[in-house]
């Protein structure tokens, strides 16, 4: 079936099976790769990416149901300017390690600062509870969510 | 002792990384990541069973199904292995090592080894290939606890006879030991048990083997931690010609110690690009992992602790049983050998006895994760100081205090046999008592327990010492180990005064680009961002023992020290020609060679540099360009050392265990990037809090895991988190020209130890000494109805 | 892991969902946010044939509020409950518990019909909906039927829905007596150990993950109704009941853990 989709401002287009889980539209059709798969059960958010503005998780969709949506991958964050807020913060924060959870981790972070108002570090931690990080112990991941709310 | 060399003042700051952007843009390349034209995709039928006979496999469906090419089993490739799979630890010479082929012959021995394999001409195909191959199984009694291994009631590996796979004994002074308990007037046993871990690096295992049939050459890629290992060993298991393999890490996903190994999944890959002709490659799924990825821990421990009235140690015995799983992987065997040294933990002790038994068992097998030996260690001893302090009457600061080596006596010659290199134990106590208000809380906790509370406050302590930067050759040879400790560098200084850096350490997540670019520069007296870091393929750095054991920077970082000095000592011989003076009047700082007393005559390093590039005019016996490669082989382990304090809270009525503060003072010697350390040691202590909270790879009596997925296997998120408190001392070791140790693993083996003293501290007012990890609500709940005689 | 090959079919209306599932058969299932059903398609525990992608169906989304009725569209996400001022006015322990279903990125695509349909008795939302003494409006081939919350849920993963039934709306009271949710975890993404769900002071009381349906508590609400105590009420919480066991919880501490949880949600509700 022909699925369309606006990634990171580029209208895309590809005849794929149904079955075609949205991660793997984007890293192994359209070659998007930045966006990693961490698990098989929806639990580690490595594959988070933004969908309407709003964190999903991509592993947990089929590419067919964001047919006509606005996906933003990790590679359509940073500008012509340099890295986005909170992917600097992540940076001065040292807010990751060997970076495979980082893409849906700072995706996850985009989306919350986003959605919730006043977050303080409880929230944060709330916020990221569907993101798994195996490296850091998270609390350089909360700084630099908080510094990148700033 | 060696204070520090540096004086660029790069070395110390705390320095954001240079790896980050790439990884926060999407930029780096993990192994599933890699575009590879034509490449088949492998998948892997596994044994459901633990322990079954293969009598007929049919693969006829699935080569009827769209996309499918092959299928292979055992016997299909059976004639593709030189060899069995490796295992490179040896421990005695009658170690019993079962064939462990990559695809099984006849019998499985564990669910998840691989039983045939699926070749396809997409990801999707393979994984619809693996529906469609039927295998006939005869299930036999399966093995799955180390006692009932112990045994022998089945036997795993017939032509073993047993499924012991070892007995190893470190033993100085029998009669000294058994003179020291007959007199001690305090003798303690405690027995615990370390559940099955689960590494989990966040990124899964893949690989791509890439042929090139006509030339013969064949390029691996692997998310491993040991490019140049693997290079060796898929040469020998596949008898191919070393140096036709070349072996590329690309950016690798973490690891743990579960990339630190040869896979089947790795030489399968190559044996079929090799037969098919065209690129074969894998990616492992996270559930799939339980059955394809080494797990760790898993042993029973028995310590036994003799002391004198006042509490002060005379005699440590310790007695491991650990379970291999169903195969030796590449260094399982050593993983007990590894903590065997160390069960009298940082404490002065003049007698000691260590004695463990291995054994196989129908489930995944076992190696090296995050610590490997010296987490156990660490926890025996330190849950058994803490059932000593009850025993003399002592808190649990005190009897650590009356024990430590004293500071006077570093070197300190151990009793198992090791020097530990330096030492100041001490004020890393007094440090962290601080930090989480000791007096405040042992206050609070009696006021809750005068209260009646049912919130039951606990503090725990775990003091600990570790032996990392593998590893002297020598001592590794004493040990049986198959292979050397040292590592390679060449640093390189390009014609336009930009250096490249080859380490034979391989990152996956440490960020030695940054920290090794920060060394250079400081030597050389310019910007770390004029230095790239080459790494992780063994076709642009061919020597290398990778990385693992916190060897890298006390080991791999040593060795790039060395080299940068040889390279000022021939730029330092060229300036003296170029400047016609003596080498030995010459300066050397900021990145300029001045004469001593006629500041006016200098020439840069940049001009040194290009004068070597152009070998016009170079002193006689000079060879043209500045590079100097260097060997390091350690005269000894480092040896970091800290004390940890966790503060928990334990609601009586649900069981549940709160980590309300945390508390680590270590001390890693002299630190190159200090952000680096700390995170080191977030992650770290988060990784050793969860193996005392959360995760469990336990497995059903048949063999089959309970926790086979990141749903069920408890990664701690943020949510479960808190921020904890970080504090340093700072011992040089005398064993490197850096006066660096090892971080990597510290934080993992101090943190499990401070956790359960602490949930046990909270619980001991009920008459509760030990919790079995991880201290679930569960499991706590049952311990406090247990001890309270009142069912729920 | 992969899913299977399936067929996909996008429904631009109710109507046409329905004829849809109605010329599948069994083998079809309504895929709404996918947030339940693509994790067991991915493990191959689902292998649907046909999927009817109902996702983007105009009307089925939304929050109204008439007199003293919240009508919800069965396609509204968590997210949209957990963030809407007017529900959490109107009936705040549906807003908080749909801000506790498993993680943001899975609220902003999960619906509350979806969890209600998939019927999953260790799903906080049908126990909130059951503790309010919802409905749920259905549609089928026929016209549209209404079901109580109550008579809803009939079994592991299986409810009254027809297999040519699509959910359109649940309705719940008004409810803004003293209410509480506790959920109780080990890791915040994850499934409710045990979790109780009490509305209107006690009135209405409902757990999760304590049988093999989402279950009324109705023990404590009769002895809630008859003037007992939190504590003498939570301690039949566990009565009649057949908790499951699984790696967290065995059926005895489940039972234990339904007494303490349902005691503290009682009293923080002001019974």
């Amino acid at each position: 079936m022909e699925v369309s989709v606006t990634v990171n401002g580029i209208a895309r287009s590809a005849d794929v099976e149904p079955r075609t889980l949205l991660v793997h539209y984007l890293r192994d059709v359209l070659g998007l790769t930045g966006t990693n798969v961490g698990c098989d059960t929806s639990s580690c958010g490595a594959c988070t990416v933004l969908v309407d503005g709003r964190s999903a998780k991509s592993c947990t969709l089929l590419a067919a149901q964001v047919d006509g949506a606005d996906v933003t991958t990790i590679e359509g964050l940073a500008g012509a300017d340099g890295l986005h807020p909170m992917q600097q913060a992540f940076h001065e924060c040292h807010a990751l390690q060997c970076g495979y959870c980082t893409p849906g981790m700072v995706m996850a972070a985009v989306s919350l600062t986003d959605e919730y108002d006043d977050l303080d570090a409880a929230g944060v931690r709330e916020g990221l509870e569907g993101n798994l990080c195996r490296c850091t112990g998270y609390q350089n991941i909360v700084a630099a969510v908080l510094a990148a709310g700033e | 002792m060696t204070e520090t060399p540096f004086t660029g003042g790069i070395v110390g700051e705390s320095r954001p990384r240079r790896e980050d952007p790439a990884l926060l843009t999407g930029e780096a390349k993990f192994i599933d990541d890699l575009q590879i034209p034509g490449a088949l995709w492998l998948a892997c039928v596994r044994s459901p069973h633990a322990h079954a006979r293969i009598t007929a496999i049919d693969a006829s469906a699935a080569l009827g199904i769209d996309g499918v090419v092959a299928v292979y089993c055992g016997d299909d490739l059976a004639d593709a292995w030189e060899a069995p799979l490796p295992c490179a630890w040896p421990v005695t010479d009658d170690m019993k090592n079962p064939a462990h082929y990559p695809v099984a012959q006849g019998k499985a021995n564990y669910a998840g080894d691989i039983v045939a394999v699926v070749v396809a001409e997409s990801r999707y195909a393979a994984a619809d290939g693996l529906e469609g191959v039927v295998v006939d199984y005869e299930p036999l009694d399966a093995v799955v606890t180390i006692e009932d291994a112990e045994s022998d009631r089945v036997v795993i590996h017939e032509d073993c006879g047993t499924n012991v796979s070892y007995e190893w004994p470190l033993v100085p002074d029998p009669d000294a030991v058994e003179a020291a308990f007959a007199d001690a007037a305090h003798h303690v046993t405690e027995t615990f048990v370390h559940q099955r871990l689960i590494p989990t690096a966040m990124e899964p295992r893949g690989v791509a083997a890439v042929p090139a049939p006509h030339n013969g050459n064949m390029t691996l890629y692997s998310s491993t931690q040991i490019p140049h290992i693997l290079k060796v060993m898929a040469a020998i298991t596949l008898g191919l010609p070393e140096q036709k393999i070349r072996v590329i890490a690309p950016s690798v996903g973490g690891g743990f110690g579960c990339k630190l190994n040869v896979y089947a999944e790795e030489v399968i890959c190559m044996a079929l690009a090799q037969r098919h002709g065209v690129p074969v490659r894998w990616t492992e799924g996270r559930t799939e992992a339980s059955g394809s990825t080494i797990q760790g821990r898993a042993q029973r421990q028995t310590i036994e602790l003799a002391a004198d009235a006042d509490g002060k140690l005379t005699a440590v015995r310790a007695t491991l049983l650990a379970d291999m799983g169903a195969y030796l992987q590449l260094v399982a065997p050593g993983v007990p050998l590894l903590g065997a040294f160390l069960y009298h933990g940082l404490y002065d002790v003049p007698v000691y006895s260590f004695t463990c038994k291995s054994v196989f068992t129908n489930l995944t097998p076992t190696d090296a994760y995050r610590g490997a030996g010296r987490p156990e260690a660490t926890y025996a001893i330190e849950r058994a100081m803490d059932a000593l302090a009850v025993a003399v009457g002592v808190g649990p600061d005190e009897i650590r205090s009356r024990n430590f080596i004293p500071t006077e006596k570093f070197p300190y010659d151990s009793p198992a046999g090791l020097v530990f290199d330096s030492g100041n134990y001490q004020p890393t106590l007094d440090r962290a008592k601080e930090l989480v208000d000791w007096d405040g809380r042992r206050a609070e906790q009696v006021d809750r327990r005068a209260a009646g509370s049912t919130t039951h406050l606990g503090i725990g302590i775990s003091s600990y010492v570790e032996m990392c930067g593998l590893a002297p050759s020598r001592t590794l040879a004493a040990l049986n180990y198959g292979a050397g400790g040292w590592e390679s560098a060449t640093v390189r200084i390009l014609p336009t005064c930009k250096v490249q850096v080859v380490t034979g350490v391989t990152p996956h997540g440490q960020g030695h680009e940054t920290c090794w670019s920060m060394i250079v520069a400081d030597q050389l007296g310019i910007d770390p961002d004029d230095v790239e870091v080459l790494h992780s393929d063994t076709a642009i750095s061919p020597l290398g023992m990778d990385t693992y054991g916190s060897r890298s920077l006390a080991v791999g970082g040593t060795a790039i020290w060395m080299a940068t000095e040889q390279v000022i000592e021939k730029a330092r011989a060229i300036a003296a020609h170029m400047l016609e003076a003596n080498a030995d009047d010459l300066e050397f700082a900021g990145g300029n060679f001045t004469v001593k007393g006629s500041p006016d005559k200098e020439v840069p390093l940049a001009g040194v540099a290009f004068g070597a590039f152009t070998a016009h005019d170079l002193p006689e016996g000079i060879q043209p360009n500045l590079q100097a490669q260097v060997t390091f082989d350690p005269s000894n382990f480092v040896f970091p050392f800290g004390t940890h304090i966790a503060v928990v809270e334990v609601d009586e009525a649900t069981g549940a265990v709160e980590l309300l503060d945390y508390a680590a003072v270590d001390d890693c010697g002299n630190q190159i990037n200090p952000l680096i350390v700390e995170g080191q040691l977030h992650g770290g202590i988060v990784q050793g809090v969860a193996q005392a909270l959360w995760e469990d790879a336990s497995y059903d009596a048949d063999g089959q895991c309970r926790a086979a997925n990141l749903a069920d296997y408890l990664v701690p998120s943020a949510a479960e988190c808190i921020d904890m408190k970080l504090d340093y001392t700072v011992t040089p070791s005398p064993s490197n020209p850096m006066g660096v140790k090892g971080i990597g693993e510290a934080g993992t083996i101090a943190s499990t130890p401070a956790v359960m003293n602490a949930v046990v501290d909270a619980l001991r007012p009920m008459g509760i000494t030990d919790i079995t990890m991880p201290a679930s609500p569960m499991t706590v709940r049952r311990a406090i109805e247990v001890a309270t005689g009142g069912a729920s | 892991m992969i899913p299977a090959a399936v067929d996909y079919v996008r429904a631009d209306s109710a109507e046409a969902a329905i004829a849809a599932l109605a010329e599948a058969g069994d083998e079809a299932k309504l895929l709404a946010g996918g947030q339940s059903l693509v994790p067991l398609m991915r493990l191959r525990l689902a292998t649907p044939s046909v999927l009817v992608d109902i996702g983007r169906l105009d009307g089925l989304s939304g929050i109204s509020i008439e007199g003293d009725t919240v009508g919800i569209g069965a396609l509204t996400t968590h997210s949209t409950l957990e963030h809407s001022a007017d529900l959490a006015a109107a009936c705040p322990l549906l807003a908080h518990v749909a801000g506790q279903v498993g993680d943001p990125a899975v609220r902003h695509r999960g619906t509350l019909g979806g969890s209600l349909a998939h019927a999953d008795p260790a799903s906080d939302l049908p126990a909130a909906v059951l503790a309010l003494g919802g409905t749920l409006v259905v549609a089928g081939p026929g016209g549209s039927r209404e079901i109580a919350a109550t008579d809803f849920f009939t079994g592991f993963l299986e409810s009254a829905l027809g297999a040519d039934e699509l959910l359109t709306e649940v309705r719940v009271p008004v409810s803004t007596g003293g209410w509480c949710y506790q959920k109780f975890n080990r890791r915040a993404q994850d499934w409710a150990i045990v979790g109780v769900a009490v509305a209107e002071g006690g009135a209405g009381v409902a757990l999760v993950n304590m049988g093999s349906t989402p279950m009324r508590a109705a023990g404590v609400e009769a002895a809630v109704a008859g003037g007992a105590s939190a504590v003498d009420a939570a301690a039949v919480a566990a009565d009649g009941t057949e908790p499951p066991t699984d790696n967290n919880a065995d059926g005895d501490y489940r039972a234990h853990l339904s007494r303490v949880l349902t005691e503290r949600a009682l009293t923080a509700a002001g019974a």
